[in-house]
């Protein structure tokens, strides 16, 4: 496995993960009050932040256990990249859509925010997805 | 001649026979001399990816072999 699939991997699993953790803690808030009073921004920001460290620490943590050849990336690491940020990229436009119409319809800002962040969550997790099986599958 | 199971490609090699015939050269070795990682040379191998036109003529290059004797692209039966 080179040095950018196992990247890949491990930024697959702390974007999930992250995402996992915060629909966990707000989910815990929306059953208990109105949506308008459900403080999700500090975890928000907490795990999105908390996802960027893991990576960093994940990353070292593979390479400890299973170094790699080189660190470097090479044109076909660059090729799947590219292929995999292009394929879901629509994730993106469609949160940013989304949001576009939430705030125009005034809906709270929870359900704009939140439709932004899924919209970047599943950009993440698509674009793993796509890379991991170009690796292992081909362009 | 590697086929792999879910070969996206239809270029075939003869890369791995190339690399015997040459005092048994690594993957490693040839991933250094092309400027790649040793994955992409077995991706190559294994037919899972297409190398740029530059690429091919520089692995052609390291076995001082003419370009078709390293990768193949057979025809359909119509196409001769």
């Amino acid at each position: 496995m080179s040095y950018e699939e196992k990247g890949t991997w491990v930024y697959l699993v702390t974007s999930a993960g992250a995402y996992v953790v915060y629909l966990a803690i707000v989910l815990g808030q929306v059953q208990r009050m109105p949506v308008a009073h459900v403080s999700y921004v500090p975890v928000l920001l907490w795990t999105a932040g908390a996802s960027i460290v893991a990576s960093i620490v994940g990353r070292v943590v593979f390479e400890t256990a299973r170094p790699s050849g080189s660190r470097k990336s090479d044109v076909r690491d660059r090729e799947i990249n590219r292929f995999g940020e292009h394929a879901s990229r629509w994730f993106v436009v469609a949160g940013a859509a989304a949001g576009l119409f939430m705030a125009m319809a005034r809906w709270e800002y929870f359900w704009i925010a939140n439709a932004i962040y899924l919209g970047f969550v599943l950009w993440a997790v698509a674009g793993s997805v796509v890379k991991l099986t170009a690796y292992h599958r081909g362009l | 001649m590697i086929v792999g199971k879910s070969k996206p490609t239809r270029l075939i090699n003869s890369i791995r026979a190339l690399r015997f015939a040459s005092g048994e050269m690594t993957q490693a070795q040839l991933a250094e001399r092309i400027g790649v990682t040793r994955q992409t040379v077995i991706a190559i191998e294994q037919g899972r990816y297409s190398p740029s036109l530059e690429m091919a003529f520089q692995i052609a290059h390291v076995f001082k072999v003419p370009l078709d004797e390293v990768f193949q692209y057979p025809g359909t039966d119509g196409e001769r």
